[in-house]
């Protein structure tokens, strides 16, 4: 407790503060050690290595933020654990190799990308099956939903589009093209718009929820950094929607874009090959992880500034934060 | 000879060289492009270079300009030390040295009030250079640049007492151009300042022994740390020695019944 210690002679309470405001568990999966990484942000020190089953990637959290749920690719599974116990409490059967997922907002059904078979399986999380499995383009990869519930909405890495499903039908309603091999996906917070990244193309691209319709593209360049290294893979938005973020892969940035202006304000340096993201639950910090390089970079969001980078073990693959 | 003569005699001293550095405009900007064109210039070709290992005191992965900065505040203090060895060169042949020298005071604290006045203007400059890195968006934390005066006026001095023992040994001004080839060249290539130690240990171990052994490396290495808030023993206690051994010889050097200019068979 570095921080905790230096701030000793102000106050008593100003150690509190401080101390449980910082006082997060950040959950990274790894990917080649078939394990979940266990990170004490504050320290910035790796706690425990977790086993949880074969090729670990799409992580998410409860929104009590009491259990992780873990796609575990080579198992054919969504793993369930215990963020107390760090223990597997149950299974969910997602189909063949689940990659990644998102879970609504009110953490009762997952939406699972089927990559092989080219499908979304929507899960029960409390009776533990797929209620339907619905047939998209080809390569379903990033996947979000709405904060609202209302959308849910699959990118396919093959075809190129974004797939709307809307929430309560679990029926696709709208296709939308976009640039070569999308990645990820996110909402901003009043899910009026969606950011979708494109990674062949190195492109970012805002779509309106109500047309479904691209309203803005968004280019990166990086002096001295070739365009093919720029691969924009992981997206996340903060919740007063005024600054989002872009991982860019082999680039070793994350790129900062000002919400309202789409203007990429600055692009901080990480490790290799920076692929997801993952807020602190206050939103003071942001998390990468960085496949390469084998850690994780911690970002101050006040200062914009990369603190520390964390060793976490072999190919960390996704993030989740618990308070 | 009271305390107010010695604070007189040493506030002269400072003064005079301070006052010389802000007039003479020239020197002041010739000071801060070099160390400029460094950074803005050589560093950017070489901007990733180093994104891909992390060593300490940094925690995360940083730009070779980063990288590079410490190594330059290295580089201003060594030019400065070596300039005021020149100078030093040149008031013995303007015969301004001798002057000094026939002071009252001991010898030993006129070399080092002397020395004290260059390191002076060498931090002076640093901190000019720091504040320009930092619209170039190198901004170390900022007590950073309170923790960096200490090490910046330990470094100035060991580099200073090198270059008064140098002008210890150099008889005519003209000689100093060897003072560049064989000592200022080698000494911040062979250093830390522009590649870390791990860099070239990857290329020869020859080398890294070389630059291990370097005190500029371990100067630079005292200033990098200081200006991320952290202390590097080490580096603090072999630049605190070089500095004794090199402020000894210096003296030594300049004493005239022992020293160097009666062996050259030449006076200041």
């Amino acid at each position: 407790m570095k921080k905790c210690v230096s701030v000793r002679g102000l106050s008593v309470i100003t150690l509190l503060i401080t101390c449980s405001a910082q006082a997060e568990t950040v959950f990274v999966t790894l990917e080649k050690d078939n394990a979940l990484a266990v990170v004490d942000p504050v320290e910035g020190e790796l706690i425990k290595t977790v086993e949880v089953g074969k090729r670990p990637r799409g992580i998410a959290i409860s929104p009590d933020f009491k259990v992780l749920y873990i796609a575990v690719s080579d198992e054919n599974t969504v793993k369930m654990l215990d963020t107390e116990s760090l223990t597997i409490i149950g299974e969910l059967p997602s189909a063949d190799d689940p990659e990644t997922f998102a879970l609504n907002p009110k953490g009762d059904k997952l939406y699972v990308s089927n990559e092989d078979d080219s499908m979304v399986s929507v899960l029960d999380i409390a009776k533990k099956q797929a209620v339907k499995q619905i047939k998209v383009g080809v390569e379903p990869e990033g996947i979000a939903v709405s904060p609202d519930g209302k959308w849910a909405i699959s990118a396919t890495e093959t075809t190129n589009m974004l797939h709307w499903i809307d929430a309560s039908t679990h029926e696709i309603v709208e296709n939308t093209l976009v640039d070569a091999r999308p990645r990820a996906v996110t909402f901003t917070a009043d899910s009026a718009f969606a950011w979708a990244t494109s990674e062949m193309a190195g492109t970012l691209q805002v779509l309106d929820a109500k047309t479904k319709q691209i309203i803005k593209r968004i280019n990166f360049e990086i002096p001295g950094v070739s365009k093919d290294k720029i691969q924009p893979v992981g997206v996340v938005i903060d919740k007063a929607m005024q600054r989002a973020y872009v991982a860019l892969g082999p680039a070793n940035r994350v790129a900062v874009i000002n919400v309202k202006t789409y203007a990429v304000e600055k692009y901080l340096l990480v490790g290799q090959r920076v692929w997801n993201l993952a807020f602190s639950p206050d939103q003071k910090r942001l998390y990468t992880t960085n496949g390469v390089s084998n850690d994780i970079s911690i970002i101050d969001l006040d200062s914009q500034t990369v603190t520390k980078s964390v060793g976490v073990g072999n190919y960390p693959w996704g993030v989740a934060v618990k308070p | 000879m009271s305390i107010l003569h010695y604070w007189r005699a040493l506030w002269g001293i400072v003064w005079r060289e301070c006052w010389r550095f802000i007039t003479q405009r020239e020197r002041f900007i010739s000071a801060l492009v070099r160390p400029l064109v460094w950074l803005f210039i050589f560093a950017a070709g070489f901007r990733s270079a180093l994104g891909l290992a992390i060593s300490p005191p940094y925690e995360t992965y940083i730009l070779y300009e980063v990288y590079i900065v410490p190594g330059l505040c290295g580089m201003i203090q060594l030019f400065n030390g070596m300039q005021s060895s020149l100078s030093m060169v040149y008031d013995r042949e303007m015969g301004s040295m001798r002057i000094l020298l026939t002071c009252p005071l001991p010898r030993w604290f006129l070399l080092l009030a002397k020395l004290l006045a260059g390191t002076a203007v060498s931090v002076l400059q640093v901190y000019v250079f720091l504040a320009i890195a930092w619209f170039y968006d190198i901004r170390p934390p900022l007590m950073g640049y309170a923790w960096v005066l200490p090490a910046l006026m330990l470094s100035g001095m060991m580099l200073g007492a090198l270059g008064l023992l140098l002008s210890s040994l150099i008889k005519q001004l003209e000689n100093f151009a060897g003072v560049m080839n064989f000592v200022i060249f080698p000494m911040f290539f062979m250093s830390t300042a522009l590649y870390p130690l791990w860099k070239i240990k990857e290329s020869s171990a020859l080398l890294y022994r070389m630059a291990d052994i370097n005190p500029f490396s371990q100067a630079v290495e005292l200033i990098r740390f200081a200006l991320y808030g952290q202390a590097h023993y080490h580096a603090f206690v072999y630049t605190f020695t070089a500095f004794i051994v090199f402020m000894a010889l210096a003296i030594l050097g300049y004493n005239p019944s022992k020293g160097m200019m009666t062996r050259k068979g030449g006076a200041g």
